[in-house]
């Protein structure tokens, strides 16, 4: 995932985010979110949980528009997302749930793509008929099909055992590396943000903000061990000095 | 082979009843039988039948529609619910009777009235099954719409309608059978033919082989609709679903 050099920055300032609880307090979940990311990279966030990673790709992905901040992204350019559940229609198979977002998507593309991701059998199925795995594959599928120039990922790889998870990564950075897009990716496991990402941001407890942002110079896919293990050990202490805010 | 065992006590009281009760008050299922032959023979089953079939079907798709249209409508907009529901709650306790004579006073006694009185009956029914339904559309796939920048008419026909279908098909159901019930009175009151002018006359005679040979006749159609029209449907619909084996 090197730099593809090209224009076509998406820019994010989220000056503050909160909810309105039941009892009429106001939460502040997202406070300050700043960054900016070139087309071609792949940004990984890592934070706490419940901090508000899923509120903030929300509103990078439009869904939410009642926050203080601008999002700029490039116009026109389609979304592809994956959502933390394979969010698939049920009444559809596999073929259609793709076909749905990705109505111009060619069968030559289409059949490629679903080899990549060993869906190929699964095409006329119902996403009742398929395991966790499965149905986050056919997540990912449609969210390539789409041909985005933001790809945004809410932990697409939580809950499945680690080998499943190790080659799904796998298959994701290969797709990734095959086009010029902007990726955002939420995890809670720094191995796998090291192992897919161009910028390491890490986020606070609630509000979140960015406590750090890490590049991550190789652009070696398969990065030492070594080099791995010093970036953990980077995060694993700026984690530690990022006490939440009293 | 419950279903058969059932039947067959069904038909054993109707004659033990008919016999009771002599065959001026209830005659047996053989008199009934004898009478829808003849009534086919003549003609004027298919012809009555035909007619009320018609109104049947015309007010029932009428409701159908403008109820699922409002239906949606209410279920998804705040505002629309606020405004129409007050609406809603006077169609719902409105008598069927009182709707349909005030259509006739308004309308004079034509087909027209005779229609929007039936459907005007069924619709709140149907606004009510759909806006249930409407309320319950799962926010997770809307939101994997939006972000795929779906366009509407696809999201209504592959995200919405398969949400709603199985309120569709309860309104259907229970739309159906009360829709021809109202025609039946509809006709009764206002109209030259169909099964509810037929068992006008035949109340007038006194002729309770007839009313049961009309009433029984169409039960029959209502039946055959039911198993060749609305079960294949539901099936097509729900055949994604995991079947138990």
């Amino acid at each position: 995932m090197c730099p593809a050099g090209e224009s076509g920055l998406l820019d994010v300032r989220i000056e503050r985010k909160s909810f309105v609880r039941a009892s009429g307090d106001h939460l502040e979940v997202l406070h300050d979110v700043a960054f900016t990311l070139a087309r071609g990279l792949v940004g990984a966030f890592v934070g706490p949980s419940g901090c508000g990673k899923t509120t903030m790709l929300r509103i990078i992905a439009g869904l939410d528009h009642a926050f203080d901040g601008t999002v700029l992204r490039e116009s026109g350019g389609a979304i592809g997302m994956v959502f933390q559940e394979p969010r698939l229609l049920p009444w559809r198979t596999v073929d259609d749930n793709v076909r749905l977002v990705a109505p111009d998507a060619t069968e030559n593309k289409l059949s490629a793509l679903f080899d990549v991701l060993e869906l190929a059998p699964h095409r006329l199925h119902y996403p009742g008929e398929l395991s966790l795995g499965l149905a986050r594959r056919v997540a990912l599928a449609r969210a390539f099909a789409v041909e985005p120039s933001l790809l945004i990922l809410d932990e697409p790889f939580v809950s499945l055992d680690h080998a499943l998870a190790a080659r799904l990564r796998k298959e994701l950075a290969k797709l990734v590396e095959s086009r010029p897009l902007t990726t955002l990716l939420v995890t809670h496991d720094v191995e796998e943000a090291i192992g897919l990402a161009d910028r390491l941001f890490l986020l606070s407890a609630r509000p979140a903000h960015i406590v750090a942002e890490l590049p991550i110079e190789s652009c070696d896919a398969t990065r030492s061990a070594d080099q791995v293990a010093s970036i953990k050990a980077e995060v694993a202490r700026l984690l530690k000095t990022a006490a939440p805010p009293s | 082979m419950l279903r058969l065992t059932s039947i067959a006590i069904f038909l054993a009281a109707w004659y033990a009843g008919s016999a009771l009760a002599g065959h001026q008050m209830l005659p047996g299922p053989a008199a009934v039988l004898t009478a829808i032959v003849d009534e086919a023979r003549s003609g004027a089953l298919p012809l009555h039948l035909g007619a009320t079939l018609a109104r049947v079907l015309l007010s029932f798709t009428l409701a159908m529609l403008i109820g699922t249209a409002l239906g949606l409508l209410m279920g998804r907009v705040r505002l629309a619910d606020r405004l129409g529901d007050p609406w809603l709650v006077v169609l719902l306790n409105l008598p069927a009777l009182v709707v349909i004579i005030l259509a006739y006073v308004w309308g004079g006694l034509t087909e027209a009235a005779a229609i929007a009185a039936v459907a005007v009956n069924k619709l709140p029914n149907t606004i009510v099954t759909i806006r249930e339904g409407a309320r319950a559309l799962d926010p997770a796939l809307d939101e994997m719409a939006r972000v795929f920048a779906v366009p509407w008419r696809k999201v209504i026909r592959h995200v919405v309608m398969p949400q709603i279908a199985p309120y569709l098909a309860a309104a259907a159901r229970s739309g159906l059978s009360l829709v021809w019930k109202i025609v039946l009175v509809v006709e009764l009151l206002g109209r030259p033919n169909g099964v509810g002018f037929e068992i006008g006359i035949a109340f007038q005679l006194f002729d309770v082989t007839r009313i049961l040979a009309y009433a029984l006749a169409f039960i029959g159609v209502m039946l055959m609709i039911e198993t060749l029209l609305v079960q294949p449907l539901e099936r097509h619909v729900s055949r994604w679903r995991i079947r138990a084996a």
